[in-house]
């Protein structure tokens, strides 16, 4: 199988160390080569950060590059913006609707663009987009919109939910287990 | 057993199975997590140094005593340590020591983009660099092997994409090897110049010693590819790239030991080839080494100095990159990093603008105290470089910049590299205000404990170095403590201190607003009524606090009460939140 590439992109604290995490369990325990690449240090305090997740018979790159995205799993709606130029044709952007706006815009300096989903459409890019901070709240806690995130991309996997519920399982403490699992199965099935 | 480990993790695995006892380490993006990884084994020992100079020395001296021991550091924190470096590459090991260096190409954490390549062969020392954790595992454990095989510390060299990256590992059992006795042997050890010119020799017989066993050593191999016309030399994450790109096309001399070079091998697989390509990040250390050995070679012509690699970069020389995907006409607002809402350094930074101070700043996560709307430094070089250089600001504006011009540092950048440059202040006696951004932790790299903290690495209560008490050891009478979510305290007391005829201490005292023990208050709310929308609050730059149609708003998620961007509020607007 051809290398399938999954982009995890949001605001620094966000939780998308997370989603990886996860992703690289179940796609491993799949029997799939995996690589995860993440950011450390200064860009995740409250920066755009990225997470590459890549699996297929054998990977190389640890990284994504333009053209090339499966999926972009965008946790801010302006962060999906940012990367639409990763997409390879057909890819699809899974975007949560909640925006925060970064520094330029807190000091007028910019203003956070309207419409973007409207816009992405217009551009031809194929979004998926939806509340998931309404979900995760939902689910218990707005720290959960990762497992949603999570739940609306398994739609696009050939897998079981019990294979996904699995991996939740190994990669989540059990203290938050029941609201990542319930957050997860919102998102996959609202 | 199969897992997924980020390549730092692998090499603290690496470490614990080949029975590493002692390992010292400094914090530095993109190199932390193999210390912090390897702590969780109780057979080994592992530490926070104050700096990367004491932990190569530590862990010298641990190996002196006959065990094998590991030190690990940034790109930056090898130039800290290249004294200690240059010399163990004369002494030479009892049991083995590696020196994990980790670059940051595309500097995501990083001042300057450094090849810490070039110390291999300057320092003449050995080089292993793995491409991914499989790698990171494998090349740790065999360091140890080279490094008592040859007498020699190896350098193990880790860059941001493998250190940062998780990929497929299998795991192995610890081994004990038993501790080698420790003699005394003064030619061996005491580098003072009669017995160092007779080691000299004996390190440059090493290197080429090295050098005839890269020839065919486990670590580089050559990848057939079916068409000759073209033969790629790579190494570590630049490897990756090349096979993403051209698969099984052309031939790759793929190098895991890039120093010291394989001069036959990389002859032998040229001369197989129509065009010998070197891919590598930052320098174009390979290519000179081919020129020297008079091949033709393309190499930096191609592939930037600057900025880390990628498949797409490679691919505009040696393929076809994908066509990107399509973008919005809409200019996307950059999303810069910030201090965190509630960071005890904005309370700090906003009064130091606002007092026009010249600030002098330091390494951490509040150079971020240098963007807008703070915009209260005006240099950053290196670790320690803000203490020092005041005192030589000072010293060269012959008082005309005394008490306008401060120093920042955090307590563990202090720690680290401040301390002497204080001694300076003392003794050579500026009228320098130094102040500490004291937060208790070391934020920057995901906070790490450090002396001044009461906790070492592995958690457990310790020794806490106190700084006031420190600060006034080394000459300096004039310390001050204050919190820097209380603003007009803090301007109070840097308006005193900088009007006092002598040096002077300001230690700025609050935990980082992340660390789990720290309590947080509610969330601020704003009186619509009482706003005036006059912007106040906003020059504080907190990622909590906007203003929409004239309006001030608090993001509830974010907000931690920390009650500073009340105090800057004419009008009330802003309401202490009821706590839940």
């Amino acid at each position: 199988m051809d290398t399938k590439n999954i982009m995890i992109v949001g605001v620094g604290g966000q939780g998308s160390l997370l989603a990886s995490k996860l992703l690289g369990r179940l796609l491993l325990d799949q029997g799939y080569d995996v690589k995860v690449s993440e950011v450390h240090g200064m860009s995740q305090r409250g920066g755009s950060v990225v997470t590459y997740v890549r699996f297929g018979d054998k990977v190389y790159s640890p990284i994504i590059d333009q053209g090339e995205a499966d999926f972009i799993v965008s946790f801010e709606l302006l962060e999906a913006a940012r990367y639409t130029a990763f997409l390879k044709p057909g890819g699809r952007i899974i975007t949560n609707t909640q925006q925060i706006n970064p520094m330029p815009v807190i000091t007028g300096a910019a203003a956070y663009p309207q419409d973007l989903v409207d816009q992405m459409n217009k551009a031809g890019v194929l979004v998926d987009a939806m509340d998931a901070l309404a979900l995760a709240e939902e689910a218990g806690s707005p720290k959960a919109v990762n497992l949603v995130l999570m739940g609306r991309l398994s739609r696009y996997f050939d897998l079981p939910e019990e294979a996904w519920q699995q991996a939740i399982t190994a990669s989540v403490p059990e203290k938050f287990l029941e609201l990542n699992r319930k957050a997860f199965h919102l998102g996959r099935n609202s | 057993m199969k897992t997924l480990m980020l390549g730092n993790e692998a090499v603290a695995r690496g470490l614990y199975e080949a029975g590493c006892a002692v390992v010292s380490s400094y914090p530095g993006t993109p190199s932390t997590e193999i210390t912090e990884a390897v702590a969780k084994f109780p057979e080994v020992y592992a530490e926070w140094a104050p700096n990367e100079k004491v932990a190569m020395e530590t862990a010298f001296g641990a190996c002196l005593a006959g065990k094998r021991s590991f030190c690990g550091m940034k790109h930056v924190g090898l130039n800290v340590a290249a004294d200690p470096l240059f010399t163990i590459a004369y002494t030479g090991v009892n049991a083995g020591m590696i020196i994990a260096v980790a670059d940051d190409a595309g500097m995501h954490s990083s001042q300057n983009e450094q090849d810490s390549r070039h110390y291999a062969r300057s320092a003449k020392l050995p080089m292993l660099e793995p491409a991914d954790s499989a790698e990171a595992l494998a090349f740790t454990k065999a360091a140890y092997e080279l490094s008592e095989r040859f007498d020699t510390p190896v350098l193990l060299k880790m860059c941001t994409r493998v250190s940062h990256s998780q990929s497929v590992v299998e795991t192995g059992e610890r081994v004990e090897p038993p501790a080698r006795p420790y003699e005394k042997n003064p030619a061996k050890y005491i580098m003072m110049p009669g017995y160092a010119k007779l080691r000299h020799p004996v390190v440059e017989q090493r290197t080429q010693a090295l050098a005839d066993w890269a020839e065919d050593c486990p670590f580089n191999r050559v990848e057939a590819g079916a068409d000759h016309s073209m033969g790629i030399l790579t190494s570590s994450t630049s490897y990756q790239y090349v096979k993403e790109v051209v698969g099984d096309k052309y031939p790759v001399l793929k190098l895991g030991m890039v120093w010291p070079l394989p001069s036959k091998l990389i002859r032998d697989f040229a001369a197989g080839v129509d065009k010998l390509v070197v891919v590598e990040e930052l320098d174009g250390f390979l290519e000179t080494w081919c020129r020297e050995l008079g091949l033709e070679v393309e190499g930096k012509a191609s592939f930037s100095l600057i900025d880390e690699l990628s498949q797409n970069k490679v691919a505009a020389k040696l393929g076809t990159a994908p066509e990107a995907g399509k973008t919005l006409e809409t200019d996307i607002p950059n999303r810069p990093p910030v201090m965190c809402a509630g960071c005890p350094h904005r309370g700090l930074f906003y009064t130091l603008n606002k007092m026009k101070l010249t600030v002098l700043g330091d390494i951490g996560c509040y150079t971020l105290g240098a963007v807008a709307p703070l915009s209260a430094i005006d240099s950053t070089i290196c670790m320690g470089a803000s203490v020092s250089g005041i005192h030589g600001f000072l010293k060269a504006s012959g008082g005309q910049m005394d008490g306008k011009t401060v120093a920042v540092i955090g307590d563990s950048t202090f720690m680290h590299s401040g301390i002497t440059g204080l001694v300076n202040i003392a003794y050579n006696e500026s009228n320098a205000t130094v102040i500490i951004l004291d937060n208790s932790i070391t934020g920057m790299t995901g906070h790490q404990q450090n002396p001044t903290t009461g906790f070492n690495l592995k958690g457990d209560p310790c020794t806490k170095i106190d700084l006031e008490s420190l600060c006034k050891a080394v000459g300096i009478r004039r310390v001050r403590v204050v919190d820097p979510y209380d603003l007009s305290q803090c301007e109070a007391v840097i308006k005193e201190e900088l009007a006092a005829p002598e040096a002077s201490v300001v230690i700025s005292r609050r935990p980082c607003a992340l660390l789990k023990y720290v309590k947080h208050k509610a969330p601020l709310t704003v009186d619509a009524g009482k706003c005036v929308g006059c912007k106040a609050c906003m020059k504080i730059g907190c990622p909590a606090i906007s203003v929409t149609d004239g309006k001030a708003g608090v993001d509830a998620t974010l907000c931690v009460g920390c009650g500073v961007c009340q105090q800057l509020c004419k009008f009330d607007a802003l309401q202490t939140g009821e706590e839940v």
